[in-house]
């Protein structure tokens, strides 16, 4: 499709893949970003809880925790210039039974050798001043400061609109089916298309063993690790102001009540490990007992409606650590397993991915004064479009998204590719009513504008 | 009267809302009506089937020749379209966020009129994926007679309220036909003689004390899956139509201390329409599950008279 040779093709427009597209167009590398639907964030990093972690309760001296700190790190630095918003929420971690009292201890020294200095012990009094509509259940809790909540779409956005305005390129729509090694240069196709680059980087997430195995037999597997989720209505926010964590399991980080950067509450994760890719399906009694385990926590949510169910899936392998190294002879660097953590640490495991490109494969050219686009922004509590004089219609009269927002999102370097990519550019669809009011409006701006418009019969004429 | 007073602020045009507007303003309050959408009118306006203005305007019209008579009622109403309220305050004071930016009006009076909704597939917990062609009866409605396109062409259609026969209309009239309806209640909501006319002029079956398994499909809804009668089902469908199951559009008195009563969703009101705050009152359909567009304009002259009454006006 191009004659252009990349320096690098990265596969996957995940938020990992799209941090690594931004760090290495920062540092002069000319780069290709593939990604196998309409639009970016399609797979993992569509549904996932939006928390910007501490790595407080990460495993000590792994690459995850380290990832997880130097992203955080960055994403604080950066975050302002390219607009990007934050709800400093903090954290609290609550016991609800003696065994999990039993321990905080360990949760306690987990996040001092961890480096999260501030993590302590707070009394039930305090906790139940900071959270007022917690359940008089709570036995003991651990503060967590610096856990924060942020915008989980506008980041990697973010990310990719500040590569592109460096000459990186996107190609949607490309799942790379075959990858090939001639004269030095990977060739990977897409049916009858094909890209070139020196260096590949598997960002694919959930497929990562996938494309992997098309490089070499892949030494590791993926099984994606669902993630249901409930979403209370915005007036539930009031009762949730702050990160509610559970003492974690063995495996999982357990059932979170966090409050949303679009002002909703959010609950989940479940945690279901399946072979399937792409099946992000939601049952009955999963959503109930993430409903029942969040009224236990704070019953007054019992009251409040849900906006809306999803999952997410989290591509797990079998190991415990993330999975980034280079295969130096081959030109391919493997970033795989990135789980739950993968927002926090994307700009983490960008640095590292740049590092390693430097120390194998391409000196770098750091730009001297890149451009920084700043995101629209859709966070609740910092003014939004429908705010401004002369904003013109609303389209979703739930989460007040304008018409000029629509438009912003189906133009400019990165237009919409399908209908999600719509939801994460502007919010339209994705509050109370669930499309009642606006899903054919926005279907109707929308129409000849998409790569992948929503699938509606063609119309005959009526009679 | 300083300039963002008002005897009375309603918020929403729809039946009820215009409805009061007009005669609290013959009653001579001065009132504004505050709708978030481009046009007045309400619900009506994308419903076209026949049956309305019976109550109150004693004609028997489609919902858009309704709506645009209450529209054109209207007339003469400081009616601000795109104009949406995002808080109820202490003391009568209305937060809206306007085309021009967002302001404050105060009423001495308040009425609530926003209307209902249908409940979408996410709040009922059902199972299954979440391709494109699942949406509700509004949402279709809204294609079809605002846009004139279908979103699907032969859909299972969920919940046996009379909405979801007039969903069968509403397909009808673009040439498509639903496949089936199924509805999780023991039995069939609506009339008898309604399904089945269904059934012999349609060709559609309703089933009622379904539970549904799944919504299968990835890009486009492919299909249904659910027990009924202990045995297991699929069927094939192009979408899932969400129909009826009514739901008062109450955030605003939800996030107020009047809240609502958990058995209707909607504010709690006496039988003057009074809330618990002195100075709001509630009517129409946000008061809980639907009543036709007539009874919730008649609701509508009722309330502004108890408003003018309140204030003086009551003559």
């Amino acid at each position: 499709m191009t004659a252009q040779t990349y320096d690098v093709a990265i596969i996957g427009a995940g938020v990992v893949g799209c941090a690594v597209f931004r760090e290495l167009s920062l540092n002069g590398i000319a780069c290709v970003l593939l990604e196998r639907s309409a639009d970016i964030l399609d797979g993992a990093s569509k549904g996932n809880s939006a928390i910007l972690h501490t790595g407080f309760d990460a495993p000590p001296g792994s690459l995850e925790v380290r990832l997880m700190q130097a992203g955080r790190a960055r994403y604080l630095a950066d975050r302002a210039r390219l607009g990007l918003p934050m709800l400093e929420t903090d954290a609290v971690l609550v016991a609800w039974s003696q065994a999990e009292v039993a321990k905080l201890p360990a949760i306690l020294d987990k996040a001092i050798r961890n480096g999260v200095t501030g993590a302590a012990r707070l009394d039930l009094g305090a906790l139940h001043r900071r959270v007022p509509q917690l359940s008089s259940d709570a036995m003991a809790a651990l503060q967590v400061p610096g856990e924060h909540i942020i915008d989980p779409w506008s980041s990697p956005l973010a990310y990719v609109l500040q590569a592109m305005a460096l000459g990186g390129v996107v190609v949607r729509q490309f799942a790379v089916a075959a990858a090939r090694r001639e004269g030095g240069v990977w060739h990977l196709s897409a049916g009858t298309r094909s890209v070139t680059a020196r260096t590949v980087i598997n960002c694919a997430g959930n497929y990562g063993d996938l494309v992997e195995a098309l490089a070499r037999p892949s030494p590791f597997r993926i099984r994606p690790r669902k993630g249901q989720f409930v979403v209370f209505d915005k007036t539930a926010a009031r009762h949730v102001p702050t990160i509610i964590l559970p003492v974690p399991t063995e495996r999982t980080k357990g059932v979170v009540i966090c409050p949303t950067i679009f002002g909703n509450v959010l609950v989940g994760p479940t945690a279901e490990d399946q072979d399937h890719r792409s099946d992000a399906s939601v049952d009955r009694a999963a959503l109930q007992s993430l409903m029942d385990q969040a009224a236990r926590m704070v019953p007054v949510l019992a009251a409040e409606p849900v906006t809306a169910t999803y999952a997410g899936l989290r591509p797990a392998s079998e190991r415990a650590d993330y999975i980034i190294e280079a295969q130096v002879p081959d030109r391919w660097i493997t970033v795989a397993g990135i789980r739950s953590t993968g927002l926090t640490a994307a700009l983490g495991i960008a640095e590292h991915v740049r590092d390693l490109m430097a120390d194998h494969f391409q000196p770098l050219a750091r730009v001297d004064n890149p451009p920084w686009p700043v995101m629209p922004n859709l966070a609740e509590h910092l003014p939004r479009d429908h705010q401004r004089a002369g904003r013109g219609d609303l389209v979703c009269l739930c989460e007040l998204v304008t018409r000029d927002e629509i438009a912003a999102a189906l133009s400019g370097p990165l237009p919409a590719g399908n209908l999600g990519g719509i939801k994460r550019r502007t919010r339209a669809l994705l509050g109370r009513c669930q499309g009642f009011n606006c899903l054919a409006a926005v279907c109707a701006l929308a129409e000849g504008r998409l790569a992948e418009p929503p699938p509606m019969p063609e119309v005959r004429s009526a009679g | 009267m300083p300039d963002d007073l008002r005897d009375l602020v309603i918020v929403g045009g729809g039946p009820a809302g215009l409805t009061a507007a007009v005669e609290a303003q013959r009653k001579g309050l001065r009132v504004t009506v505050l709708e978030r959408e481009a046009q007045a009118g309400g619900a009506p306006r994308h419903c076209g089937h026949l049956g309305f203005g019976m109550l109150d305007m004693g004609r028997f019209w489609r919902g858009p020749r309704y709506a645009a008579a209450l529209r054109d009622r209207a007339q003469g109403i400081d009616l601000r379209c795109g104009h949406a309220v995002t808080d109820l305050r202490a003391g009568g004071r209305v937060a809206v966020s306007g085309p021009q930016g967002p302001y404050e009006l105060q009423g001495r009076r308040v009425l609530l009129a926003m209307g209902i909704r249908e409940t979408p597939r996410s709040a009922q917990l059902i199972p299954g994926n979440r391709p494109f062609g699942i949406l509700t009866t509004g949402a279709l409605q809204r294609f079809v007679y605002l846009q004139g396109r279908l979103p699907c062409r032969n859909p299972v259609i969920i919940g046996t309220e009379i909405i979801g026969f007039s969903a069968i209309l509403t397909l009808r009239h673009m040439g498509a036909r639903p496949v089936l309806l199924l509805d999780e209640a023991q039995r069939v909501q609506s009339a008898p003689l309604i399904a089945l006319g269904a059934r012999l002029v349609f060709g559609v079956r309703a089933l009622a004390g379904v539970t549904i398994e799944a919504i299968s499909g990835e890009q486009v809804v492919e299909g249904v899956t659910y027990t009924h009668g202990g045995a297991q089902h699929s069927v094939a469908c192009d979408g899932v139509i969400f129909s009826g199951r009514w739901l008062p559009e109450a955030f605003l008195a939800r996030q107020h201390t009047i809240g609502v009563n958990p058995a209707t969703q909607g504010p709690s009101v006496t039988a003057d329409f009074r809330t618990s705050d002195p100075q709001i009152f509630a009517a129409g359909n946000v008061l809980r599950s639907v009543r036709n567009s007539g009874q919730c304009a008649l609701e509508g002259r009722r309330v502004a008279r108890v408003i003018a009454g309140d204030l003086g006006r009551g003559a």
